[in-house]
């Protein structure tokens, strides 16, 4: 009996586990699979939706989890059930059942101006309208701000809940989207469909 | 300083928790005590200054949580039909780590009557590959102290293993 045997003994040691199971936190998200692509969800420890976003990958979603970890809480849990009401009204959403999003929503991780930007835009575009950057920056009293409007717009925390699909270059080309042009002419025909 | 995501700790290292809060509690405290850790560092993560050993972070809360269950239990009476039984075999039967029906139950049970202390270090030396100083945080002691308590525990297993061989 060597010293040896008694450690690999005890190394060998092993057990039928399962992964915890944690409650509600600071910040719980959900990656889901969309028909406008792969998506995460997050809420807040009162159930406001802080982001949906487009993570194609895994090291978009690396960053969205490092930022929700630094800007809101190191608390971030990945739980599917605390976020079932966003994913059904999300994919309500895109199936064409639904017009508009009744979950309480909260720019925690939009800046001060991106809060202007985006709370003029769900009011002043209703589903199935399209505006273009500098009618935008007119509305906020901002008229030669378009380009910043269009910043603002390209950094949306809440991607079609807050809908910054709607807003397209002047010209009336679709410029750019998180989600890929294909997303953004998705949303637009799925909405002029209605 | 910034911590990462609470899940990746989760992700990277529940099966370790899990593991040890089995080897130090027993299959039946084991899954509470690795609930009970996950749910205390998920409390105390934002306070923790910090990021580096995450895992021996995790690690100490899980033995540190091993240790309350046990001594609860300790201090719980136990039912016993005959009063005259009570002793030794009462006490030892509950404090088993893994179950009897594994092909390693000899050497588990020679463990599970180790001391606390020689039992936490020798399980967190090889049951989960902690480091000296990290084992020695988790029992609140010297990196000295945690080797002589590992090398003592090895010293009794070897000789209790050596002693059955024998008979």
């Amino acid at each position: 009996m060597t010293e040896h045997w008694v450690a690999a003994g005890l190394s060998a040691f092993a057990w039928p586990a399962m992964p915890p199971d944690l409650p509600v936190s600071d910040v719980c998200y959900v990656i889901e699979d969309t028909a406008v692509g792969r998506m995460l969800l997050a809420r807040n420890e009162s159930g406001a939706l802080i982001a949906s976003a487009f993570v194609p990958d895994a090291d978009t979603e690396d960053l969205w989890l490092h930022r929700l970890a630094r800007q809101v809480s190191p608390r971030v849990l990945r739980l599917p059930r605390a976020l079932d009401e966003a994913r059904r009204e999300l994919d309500a959403y895109l199936a064409g059942q639904r017009r508009g999003f009744d979950l309480p929503t909260a720019l925690v991780l939009a800046t001060p101006f991106q809060r202007i930007v985006l709370g003029h835009l769900s009011e002043a575009v209703a589903y199935g309208h399209r505006t273009t950057y500098g009618a935008l920056a007119k509305h906020i009293e901002r008229p030669r701000a378009s380009r910043a409007v269009g910043a603002a717009l390209g950094g949306n925390p809440l991607c079609i809940v807050v809908p910054c699909h709607r807003v397209v270059a002047s010209s009336g080309a679709l410029s750019g989207y998180a989600g890929g042009l294909a997303a953004k002419e998705y949303l637009l025909a799925l909405e002029a469909h209605r | 300083m910034t911590l990462p995501p609470f899940q990746y700790l989760v992700d990277a290292h529940w099966r370790d928790v899990s593991r040890l809060a089995h080897a130090l509690a027993g299959p039946i405290d084991g899954d509470d005590v690795a609930q009970q850790a996950w749910t205390q560092a998920l409390a105390a993560y934002p306070r923790l200054r910090s990021s580096t050993n995450l895992r021996g972070w995790l690690l100490t809360i899980t033995s540190h949580c091993a240790m309350d269950v046990h001594r609860s239990r300790a201090r719980r009476p136990v039912p016993v039909p005959d009063i005259a039984a009570i002793g030794e075999v009462a006490v030892r039967s509950q404090l088993k780590g893994p179950e009897r029906d594994r092909p390693d139950e000899a050497l588990w049970s020679r463990v599970a009557d180790l001391p606390e202390r020689q039992r936490h270090a020798v399980v967190l030396k090889y049951v989960v590959d902690l480091d000296h100083p990290s084992i020695a945080k988790a029992l609140g002691t010297t990196p000295t102290m945690s080797r002589r308590l590992v090398s003592d525990a090895l010293a009794t297993l070897r000789l209790a293993t050596l002693k059955d061989e024998l008979t």
